[in-house]
Order: structure tokens, then sequence, then C-alpha cells
């Protein structure tokens, strides 16, 4: 398209919209809204980490596959533990050039901290995935499934067993606390880390004994045989059959349920606009993440990582980001996370 | 040899025109991003990534990575000429280097400066070489009691550093570590001391304070004594380089220990500014010349940029084989790999034999190439301080205030800047020293979170600093060059009474 027809697009496409909100918002006017600048996709999270791949993988193929009349721009803005970019999307109500990526820290740190945002301040767009747990330990031990890992806990003394995370009171600490509810009375000692790369180098060089890496932060790790999976925190196993190792793939890690341990996690990789954008302005962005998606890119990605593909946009997904904002909440309380304030 | 004949490949790979002309373009935009407070080599790095996409992933790497190179000579230009480090790890290169300028040596500092990088990086590159599948395991020794020892090591390298008061500087350090708690805690997930004030959830950040406390107190100085700068009546002498690089050499064991700190904190991932900072201590303790630092030592110039050259290099080591970046700008990359389609980690150098053979190679020549452009731009850069010092004032508050606000997009940084700024200038004149307070505020919380990370895991007890030979030799050396001023005394005395 010339620069000339995509202008004209745009100025036919704000006179509808304004047709539009004078007379009903019909499906018509909500696929006309475009970008008139560049976007901002913030990253309430540091360099490096899975969100960060993520929104830089999105950046990438938007670019590559040129998805996008206008330029996006990808911002870290990782502060008290996202709260930063949380606040920032909070105070640019009605801006639709403006998205976020989510990871659980939408619904931990305004719990944990007591700083003043929830998901409520901003529009649910759509979410792209699930992102996974597993529970890992060093190649070298003995631990050949998530029972020998718990019984040697049991067996072992009080906050004997080192797990690693990423953070403080986020995803990695809330399932650690919910495996400790199996352990028979024996704590584990939770040791946060700045990110999920420097932990899973942190089991690998055994200074923690294990980790709930997100599969994309410690693959390399396994296939270079320094670490094992032992199940996986999800209801079901996962759908990827191709061998990542010699001789296993991701559907060949048990779920932790059917291993004994009964702990469900994962986290939402989801995308948020402002409030207040027009249904039109959601929908662009909706559409733009199924282009996205469609891409061969995109879809080796979601295998690299052994994602849990689910899409959903509109109500459904605002309803399942409410149910979910609950079961945090209940999480977290029942660990005692939540701020006093 | 197999080592040589896969980098002999990978010359083969980069020895394309194409290539070449991405790594001229690559370092000559790095220099630039170096330049400019604030926009650091990761954000540079950052903003260019989506041009690469279209490349072949050896290209983009070599662009990127050039980028990087550029952005680490860059640094040290307006550290040396206007007392602005435009990246963190050329903080230390101020201390020594803007003196020069005032004096008249800038042509020389920039010389320096620019040999030290090239040494250290060479070095590094060629450590990555021979030795890459080893260092990386060394790496993995490093838990949380190993980084606090080194950054304990750090500091203990750099006590005593202040000329005046030692009472000053443990006053000045505790303020700087008073700072670098204010924020996020990361153990425990609070926030500390933010005051329900939104804007510092994010703590005070490195760079707005550097540019403040450098930069603009620099220039509140110069306001206050007439906008006098002596270091623009300096000549401008062509043979400069030729003549800076006959004293160099004399300077070797500086450059052998900085070579050493550097690529041990690049690797286990320290880090370029630690590095730097620890050097530069180190230099001034062992130095002949120790006393006169801080008042123009060419090499107070060659140890701080030899060591962030170094430790900047082998950043990129863990980066490739764990898969965990050793710098912000690493960081960057790691994402840019993951787009082209690389996995890294330790099969990288199995797997994709080209890529990384074809990445060393052009560490190689991408710093050669770098050290020319620089090295014929020393007169050129030198030139800038006979500007009238009236004229380039302003100039270096709006680039100051422009870094500042590009940190974050948020003009409280701004703000808190000028505040730096102003600290400074109190800082001056009571004659308390900044580098202790710099120091703990970069420092500060990562040294506070290792702690407390290895006091978990040793669940309170301190003996797991002398747990085993690695982290117990780091801590031992710590404490000796800590007690270093006590013992050297000691010593002086004894050897005074037996002489009597």
């Amino acid at each position: 398209m010339t620069g000339h027809a995509s202008k004209f697009l745009t100025v036919a496409g704000l006179a509808v919209g304004a047709l539009a909100t004078a007379f009903s918002v019909t499906p018509a006017a909500a696929q006309a809204w475009q970008p008139t600048k560049a976007v901002t996709f913030v990253i309430p999270a540091g360099t490096g980490g899975g969100a960060d791949q993520m929104a830089r993988f999105i950046q990438g193929v938007v670019t590559k596959h040129n998805l996008m009349p206008q330029p996006m721009v990808v911002i870290n803005k990782a502060g008290g533990a996202g709260a930063e970019g949380f606040l920032d999307m909070k105070a640019s109500p009605r801006d639709p050039h403006k998205i976020v990526i989510t990871l659980s820290n939408l619904f931990t740190t305004p719990m944990a901290t007591g700083t003043p945002f929830s998901w409520k301040d901003l529009t649910p767009v759509a979410m792209l995935a699930l992102d996974q747990f597993v529970l890992w330990v060093n190649a070298e031990t003995n631990y050949r499934t998530a029972q020998d890992y718990l019984n040697a806990i049991k067996g072992g003394s009080d906050k004997q067993f080192k797990m690693g995370g990423t953070g403080s009171k986020q995803e990695d600490q809330i399932i650690t606390v919910a495996l400790e509810r199996l352990t028979g009375g024996k704590k584990l000692t939770y040791v946060p880390f700045a990110g999920g790369g420097a932990v899973a180098v942190q089991l690998v060089g055994k200074h923690v004994d294990s980790t709930v890496n997100n599969p994309i932060e410690a693959v390399s790790q396994w296939k270079a045989g320094a670490l094992r999976p032992l199940c996986l925190f999800d209801a079901k196993r996962s759908v990827y059959t191709a061998k990542v190792t010699s001789s296993m793939a991701w559907s060949d890690i048990p779920t932790c349920k059917e291993s004994g341990l009964n702990v469900e996690y994962q986290m939402l990789r989801g995308v948020f606009t402002t409030s207040g954008v027009t249904a039109a302005q959601v929908n662009y962005y909706v559409e733009l993440f199924k282009k996205v998606m469609a891409t061969d890119d995109w879809k080796k990605f979601m295998e690299d990582g052994a994602f849990n593909q689910t899409f959903m946009t509109g109500d459904q997904f605002k309803k399942w980001v409410e149910a979910n904002d609950k079961l945090h909440h209940d999480l977290m309380k029942e660990a005692g996370f939540l701020a006093t304030n | 040899m197999e080592e040589l004949a896969s980098l002999l490949n990978g010359f083969y790979v980069v020895f394309s025109p194409f290539n070449f002309m991405l790594m001229i373009v690559g370092i000559l935009l790095g220099v630039i991003i170096g330049v400019l407070p604030g926009l650091g080599g990761a954000n540079g790095v950052a903003i260019l990534l989506p041009l690469t996409f279209s490349m072949s992933p050896t290209s983009a790497i070599i662009m990127l990575s050039c980028i990087y190179w550029g952005a680490l000579f860059g640094g040290a230009i307006t550290s040396i000429l206007f007392n602005i480090p435009g990246e963190p790890w050329s903080v230390a290169t101020t201390f020594d280097g803007h003196p020069m300028a005032q004096q008249g040596k800038a042509d020389e500092a920039l010389t320096g400066a620019f040999t030290s990088s090239f040494v250290g990086a060479i070095v590094a590159v060629v450590m990555i070489t021979f030795l890459a599948p080893l260092v990386a395991k060394f790496a993995l020794k490093f838990g949380p009691a190993e980084f606090f020892a080194v950054q304990f090591l750090t500091f203990a390298s750099f006590i005593g550093m202040g000329k005046g008061s030692a009472f000053k500087t443990l006053a000045s350090m505790c303020l700087g570590f008073g700072l670098a708690s204010v924020g996020l805690d990361t153990v425990t997930g609070q926030l500390r001391m933010t005051f329900g004030i939104t804007d510092l959830l994010t703590g005070f950040k490195f760079l707005t304070a550097v540019i403040g406390l450098f930069g603009i107190g620099e220039i509140l100085a110069s306001m206050e004594s007439g906008l006098a700068f002596s270091g623009s009546h300096a000549k401008l002498k062509l043979n400069a380089v030729i003549e800076a690089w006959k004293k160099l050499p004399r300077y070797w064991i500086t450059f052998v220990r900085s070579c050493v700190v550097g690529c041990w904190m690049g690797v286990t991932p320290g880090g370029a500014t630690p590095a730097s900072f620890m050097s530069y201590g180190l230099a001034k303790r062992f130095s002949k010349n120790g006393e006169r630092f801080g008042k123009g030592e060419l090499e107070g110039v060659v140890a701080p940029e030899t060591a962030a050259h170094a430790a900047g290099t082998s950043a990129l080591l863990p980066m490739l084989t764990l898969g965990i970046p050793g710098s912000p700008t690493a960081a960057v990359l790691l994402g840019g790999l993951l787009i082209w389609g690389l996995q890294p980690g330790p099969l990288l150098f199995v797997e994709q034999k080209d890529f990384v053979w074809g990445l060393i190679a052009s560490m190689y020549l991408g710093n050669l190439v770098g050290l020319m452009i620089v090295l014929t731009c020393v007169p050129l850069f030198a030139a800038i301080l006979r500007i009238p010092f009236s004229i380039i004032a302003p100039v270096i508050m709006v680039i100051c205030a422009v870094g500042a606000y590009t940190i974050n997009n948020a003009m409280f940084d701004v703000w808190m800047m000028v505040g730096f700024g102003i600290v400074a200038y109190c800082f001056n004149k009571l004659s308390y020293p900044l580098p202790p307070f710099v120091l703990a505020l970069v420092l500060g919380d990562m040294a506070e979170s290792s702690f407390r990370q290895a006091m978990l895991l040793s669940q309170g007890s301190v003996t797991i600093f002398w747990s085993n030979g690695l982290v117990g030799s780091i801590m031992s050396l710590g404490l000796i060059l800590l007690l270093w001023p006590v013992i050297s005394w000691v010593l002086d005395k004894m050897r005074a009474a037996k002489a009597a």
C-alpha cells in the first residue's frame, strides 16, 4: 500500500468512526481504526526474561512481515516488580498507541506491594498463550521422578532443600508454597534471583536443588544434558511431540498431578491496552495478533518454548482474567504474601 | 589446533564486502551512541535490532556487536573531554582522564584510553578463542556467595581512595548505599523508602545520578570559576598518538593486571562497570605514582579502560555458552539470537559453528577497525575543547538533559539529574569524595542481594564465604586489601624500629 492510499484510508476510517459513535458501533466500523503514530509496547519486566523475549519476538515478526503501517517500539519498564510499566499504562488512559504484555505480576505486584493499580485500569486485548512451569533438577542428581524428589524433601531436614526462582512473592514462590503443602511439614528454602536465565544457571552450578523455570528459560540446558525435567505444572501433558533431547520430547514430561504432586499453575502471556479505548481500536490489535500467530515464526517460537497455545479475546478473555485475579488473591492470601496496608 | 582452523573459517565468513561495510557502519553508530549519555549500548542495540531481521544471523550479529564495540570506545570520549561518562563503565575514566584534558593533554588521554580499550578487548577475544569451554565451566561455579565475594573485593580495592579524611569517604559511601536501597527489595518483594512516591518505585537510576554528579556538577564548578577552561589553550599536535604510544609500554604491569581483572569480571559475570572500578582501585594501590592518581595520571586512564573493554568483550561468552547475559547490551543481543532462530546455550558452539566463529572473527576485526577509526579522530575530538566554554557549556547541559530523559522517557529523571548536580557541587565544596558514593550506588543493591541470597542458602551462617577454595580465597584477598593501609602502616613501623 502506498503512503497516499494509507493516509486516505485513515481519513476514511476516522470519518466512519465518527459516524459510528454518532449512531451505534457496527462491526464495519470496528475494523476501521489504524495506528497513526508509532505503537509503544511496554514490557513490565527486565531484559532477557520470558515476557521480554516474547515482546521482542513479536516486534520482530511485525517488522519482518510488515504487519503494521507504523513502527512498534519496545520499552522495558521493570521497576518495582513491573509496577513502573503498569502505572505508566494507567497514567495514559484513552491512548490506543500503547500496549503492554503481561506476566503474573499483573496480579501479584499490586497484591504484594500495595501499589495502586489492577487489571481493571487496562483494557484486555488478547491472551496470546499460557506459559508453562516445569520442575527441574540438576541432571547429575538421582531424582528420576517428581516423587523421588518429594520423598527426599520429606526425608531431609527442614529447609534443607533450596528452590531457586525469579523475584519474590511472584509466580515461582507461589508454586513453591503450593509444593510445601505436600512435603509433610518440611519447608523449602526459596532463594530469589533477578532473572529466569540466571536461575537455570544457578541450578546447573548446583547452588540450588531445584527450580520451576519456564520451558524456554531452561531448554538449552536440558538439551545439553545439564538439567532434568521432573514434571509439568499443567492439567494435561504438552502437545509437542518432536524430540528435544535424544530421548525425550516435551510431551514425555509427566504432569505433576500424575506424579502425585497435585499442583497446577500457568502464567498469562496476554496483551492489554490503556483504559477507555474504543472497540475499533481493540479490534485492530486483535486482528494484528491473529496475523502474528498465523506466521511460521510464531509457531516455531511456541514449540521451542512449549507454550500452551490458548487464544482468547473479548468477554471470554475478560472472564478468564477476572477468575485468575481471584485465584491469585486466594493463593497469595494463603501464602501470607498480601501487603498489609 | 582445532580452534585456529575454526577461527580461519570465521575470518572467511566475515570477509565479504557487505559484512565489512556493516562493521564500519556499526562502529560509527556505536561511537555516537557511546558519546551520548543515557542512550547507551543496550538502548542503541535495541533500537537497531529490528533493522537486522532481514539479514543473515552472522551479518546481523557482526553489525550489532560492532555497535557494542563502538559504544565501548565512545564512552571514553565525553568522560575525558567534559567529565560526563557516556556509559557507566566510563565513570572511572573521568577520575584521571578529565584532569588530563584540563591540563591540555586531552589527546594523550584519548589515545591512552582507546589503545587500552583495544588491548583489553584483544586479550579477552584471545581468551574466548582458546579457552571458551573451560571458562564457561568456571562461570558455573559462581553462586551468590561467590558474587558477594567479588563485590566485596571491589569495595575493598577502593577503600582508602579518598585523598581527604577516611570518615568523609565512609560517609560518602554510606550515602551511596542508602540511595541504592530505595525501590523494590528483590529478596522480600517489598517497597523500601519510596514514601508512597511512585516515581521512586524504580529507585535511583545509576545513569541519572552519574550524568548529574559528573556532568552538571562539573558545569556548576566551571560557572563559578568564570567559565574558564584551561584545556582550551592546548596546542593541537598531529603526532599526539605517536607521542602517547611511547609512554604506554611502561605501564605493562597495569595492562596485565587490568586484563586479568576485566576478563574475570566479564566471565563471572560481574560486568564492565565493577571491573573498571576494581582495576582503577588496584592500580592506585599498587602503582608507584599512586598518590598522583586523580590529578591527571595516564595510568589512571589505562587501568579502567583496559578492564572495562576486557570485561565488555568477555561478557559475551556467558551469553553464548550459558544464555546468561553479562551486561545489559548482551541481554538485548540475546533477544536477537532468539529471533534469528538461534538458541544460546551450551550447544551453540557445536550446532552453529559458522555463526560463533564468525562472531569471534568479527571481534578481532571490529576492534581493530574501531581502533583505527577512533585514533584518526583524536585530533578532531581534542579540537572540540578549543570552542569557548561559554558556547559548549549550554550544549553539554542539553545533552545531559536529553540523556537523563532518554533513560526512561521520564521528566522526573531530568529533575533528579539537576538535584544530583547540586549534590555534587556541595560534595566538592565540602571536599567529600564522589567516587565512593558512585561506587556504592552502582554496586550497592547487587552486593546486598548477593549477600542476602547467600545468607538464605547458608541459613544465616557467614561460614558460607569460606565454604570452598574459590570463595574463600576471594574473600580473604578482599579482607587483606581492606586492611592493607593498616598492614603497611605496621610494616613501616617495624622497619623504622629495626633501622633505629
